[in-house]
């Protein structure tokens, strides 16, 4: 079914003995025969984009940390040593596919044009979804782990309804894999030839747990067995990331059905800012992902092609700093929720129940005195 | 809950083991003590081994007992009770942990239609010794799932025990007794009190059906569980600064329910005033009032009332506390009760 030359270890799946790439670590290029004839557009102007997109992607994600520990976050889950996986898919798809994602994927709401606002409202707690949708393609962060899986076969299985050529795109992670949903997802796409493309970045960790909890074999054969071919692909090359994505969205676009890309990566920061990763993982692994940087490797790759480095670096700082000070501006303008607002939306009309517990609450917070009712009523002393 | 010492163990040891502990080091205790004590308990759950749990109940629990008795499962939250289903028919006694109340759902399928019912099902042959731990409620600013209290959706169904702790000494206690007992018990913890302090006598038992009084009034009685009991007190002390007496219950079992113990007291008092974090409609509330209708109709001098979550989602956390019932959206209930000057009067 799928016609990858690099399959030699089954035909439904690439990449299981050594995972796709096309940047070694040392930023030489390496040729493959399935990815070279998805990479014949790239010149130093591709390469130096999706550089700046990583190093600006890592600044943000570094911000956010920062502003987590400054309080300003109620919580922030780190992207930090994704960059390639994300950016690599973000930037091969049309702006009009659909990304059912987790929450870690902020680097591709950064491609989609998600403001800093609106990243972070979600994490200050001020919103419980901080942008639309349907302007940018993509929902929102989903927290239940893999239940966004279903939602993108659904979308993909109405696009294929109405005719229309957009596929959607599922982002999970490896714990995932465990989920019945993100195994239930595999079936109805498989049966229903769905134009969905899964997308796993397997950052080897859900929170504490190694990825071989999930998976005894490498996770790419997981969807084989639903009849979906797969793609493993080294997830800190982002050249190879770029190429897989472009490959599987046109064998999903033309009518194929599902397919499935397992990106090998690592986690390098905690699970969120709350996790404390050194009660489960080395820093001896730790130093061995840290090496393999993904943005370090492109930036050998395009000084072995004689880019200017120093200036790219100088372009990507300054990027960098202009990206984070609207992150950090957007932080401390981000209005605060009016205390009523939590009584909307729960059904698209009202209904006089819910009405009648507004009037209440808003009689009630009336009755306070004035510095109660602006702040909060008194609490328990140890919550 | 019975708070006297287990005569068994206190004539054998002759001794009490009292120390002040938080509740999460009292829950670490209880499960430590349990596995200690009978080979057939394990632990099963997500980060539960290594990590110790995200909310550290478990830390030092695989390191003593290995891992095939505290058991990282892989991520899937019906895997985890399926599972230990299958084991409660091999005779083991597991302890799940599900990491927090928004991700039960997975399960609700496992716990409802199997864990519940195959007593029943099988005319009281199979038995099905499981506990089911989930940290549960609002208070702590976290994201979507991280605050919800489902206990509810159990406590509706037939075949479940559903318990709630209030401080260390009744998690300690009530965890030992669930781990104990032959029926599936779920046992709700209040998430942001397991760092609060209190007393633990490792030898004081407790049972799993009934309510306990923390505090006797003449004015109202006043139902809580879990998170809320704390609350509950303190409205109890600030209300007796305006000269009402308060009588507190703990409900403690939201399932099977202490119908005596609330009706008792409503006798006594007239008045009842119930809260929760849930949402009240069709809540523990809800059944806690209309119990209290059916058994004490004449005693009542006033129509019950409620101080729950309201009928939304749960909010993002900027507005958390403008969800949650505190002191002074109880007290402002009490004061309608007593037909004293309240927030509704001029409405
Ligand atoms: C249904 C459900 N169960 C448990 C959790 C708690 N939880 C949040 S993230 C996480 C690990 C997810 O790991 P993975 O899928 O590998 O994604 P990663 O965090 O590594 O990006 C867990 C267990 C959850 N959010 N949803
Ligand atoms: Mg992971």
């Amino acid at each position: 079914m799928l016609t990858t030359t690099s399959a030699p270890d089954h035909d439904l799946v690439a990449g299981l003995v050594q995972p796709l790439y096309v940047l070694a670590e040392d930023g030489t290029r390496h040729p493959d025969p399935t990815l070279d004839p998805l990479l014949r557009d790239v010149d130093e102007e591709l390469l130096t984009g999706l550089f700046l997109d990583m190093a600006v992607i890592r600044a943000l994600d570094d911000e956010a940390v920062a502003l987590q520990r400054q309080g300003e976050l109620g919580l922030w889950p780190p992207l930090r040593g994704q960059e390639a996986a994300q950016i690599g898919l973000a930037r091969a798809l049309p702006s009009t596919d659909f990304f059912f994602t987790s929450y870690r994927e902020n680097g591709l709401a950064w491609c989609r044009g998600v403001s800093p606002g609106e990243m972070l409202s979600v994490w200050r707690g001020t919103t419980l979804s901080g942008w639309d949708p349907f302007a940018h393609h993509m929902a929102t962060p989903q927290v239940i782990i893999g239940a966004q899986a279903h939602h993108a076969v659904g979308y993909a299985m109405a696009t294929k309804a109405q005719g229309k050529d957009d596929i959607a795109v599922a982002c999970f992670g490896d714990g995932a894999l465990s989920q019945g949903d993100l195994n239930e997802a595999m079936v109805f796409a498989a049966s229903f030839r769905a134009p969905v493309l899964f997308f796993c970045q397997n950052n080897q960790y859900a929170i504490s747990e190694p990825v071989a909890l999930q998976a005894t074999v490498p996770i790419a054969l997981r969807p084989t067995g639903f009849g979906i071919p797969s793609l493993r692909v080294d997830g800190n090359d982002v050249l190879a990331m770029r190429a897989v994505s472009l490959f599987a969205a046109r064998h999903i676009r033309s009518g194929k059905g599902p397919m499935f890309i397992e990106a090998v990566t690592y986690r390098l920061g905690p699970h969120t800012t709350s996790d404390d990763p050194t009660r489960y993982r080395d820093e001896e692994e730790l130093e061995s992902w840290r090496r393999r940087c993904p943005i370090a490797r492109l930036e050998r790759h395009l000084e072995q092609l004689g880019t200017d480095v120093e200036q790219l670096r100088a372009e990507a700082k300054r990027r960098s700093l202009e990206a984070t000070t609207a992150l950090r501006e957007a932080v401390t303008t981000l209005p605060e929720p009016a205390p009523e607002s939590l009584f909307e939306n729960v059904l698209s009309t009202e209904h006089p129940g819910l009405v009648r517990q507004r009037e209440q609450f808003r009689a009630f917070r009336n009755s306070l005195a004035p510095e109660q009712a602006d702040g909060q009523q008194t609490e328990g002393s140890s919550a | 809950m019975t708070t006297t010492p287990n005569p068994a163990v206190t004539t054998a040891q002759a001794t009490t083991q009292t120390t002040t502990m938080t509740m999460a080091a009292a829950l670490n205790a209880a499960l430590r003590d349990a596995l200690e004590a009978d080979p057939d308990v394990l632990l099963i759950g997500e980060d539960i081994g290594t990590l110790g749990g995200v909310f550290r109940i478990t830390d030092g629990l695989k390191d003593r007992f290995g891992a095939d008795r505290v058991i990282d499962s892989p991520l899937a939250e019906s895997g985890i009770i399926g599972t230990s289903v299958g084991m409660a028919y091999r005779g083991m006694r597991p302890v799940c942990e599900i990491q927090f109340d928004g991700f039960v759902y997975p399960a609700f399928d496992q716990i409802v239609a199997q864990v519940a019912r195959l007593h029943y099902r099988t005319g009281g042959t199979v038995q099905m010794p499981l506990t089911i731990r989930i940290p549960f409620g609002g208070g702590i600013g976290a994201v979507e799932h991280h605050s919800e209290s489902p206990e509810a959706y159990f406590a509706h169904t037939p075949g479940l025990r559903v318990v709630t702790v209030a401080d260390p000494q009744d998690a300690y206690s009530t965890m030992r007794a669930a781990i104990e007992c032959s029926d599936p018990v779920m046992v709700f913890e209040p998430k942001r009190r397991y760092w609060s302090k209190g007393e633990v006598d490792t030898t004081v038992t407790a049972d799993l059906s009934s309510a306990r009084v923390l505090r006797t009034g003449t004015d109202a009685t006043l139902v809580a569980y879990g998170p809320l009991v704390v609350t509950a007190l303190e409205a109890a002390v600030a209300a007796e600064d305006d000269g009402i007496s308060l009588e507190v219950i703990d409900l403690r079992s939201l399932s099977p329910l202490d119908r005596q113990t609330v009706a008792a007291s409503v006798r006594r008092t007239g008045r009842l005033v119930v809260t929760h974090e849930a949402p009240g409609n069709v809540s523990l509330s809800s059944e806690v009032i209309a119990s209290a209708v059916e058994d004490c109709f004449d005693h009542l001098e006033a129509a019950p009332e409620r101080v729950t979550g309201f009928d939304t989602p749960y909010p993002p956390a900027a507005v958390e506390d403008h969800y949650l019932p505190g002191i002074d959206r109880i007290l402002d209930a009490v004061d309608r009760t007593l037909g004293r000057r309240n927030s509704r009067e001029a409405a």
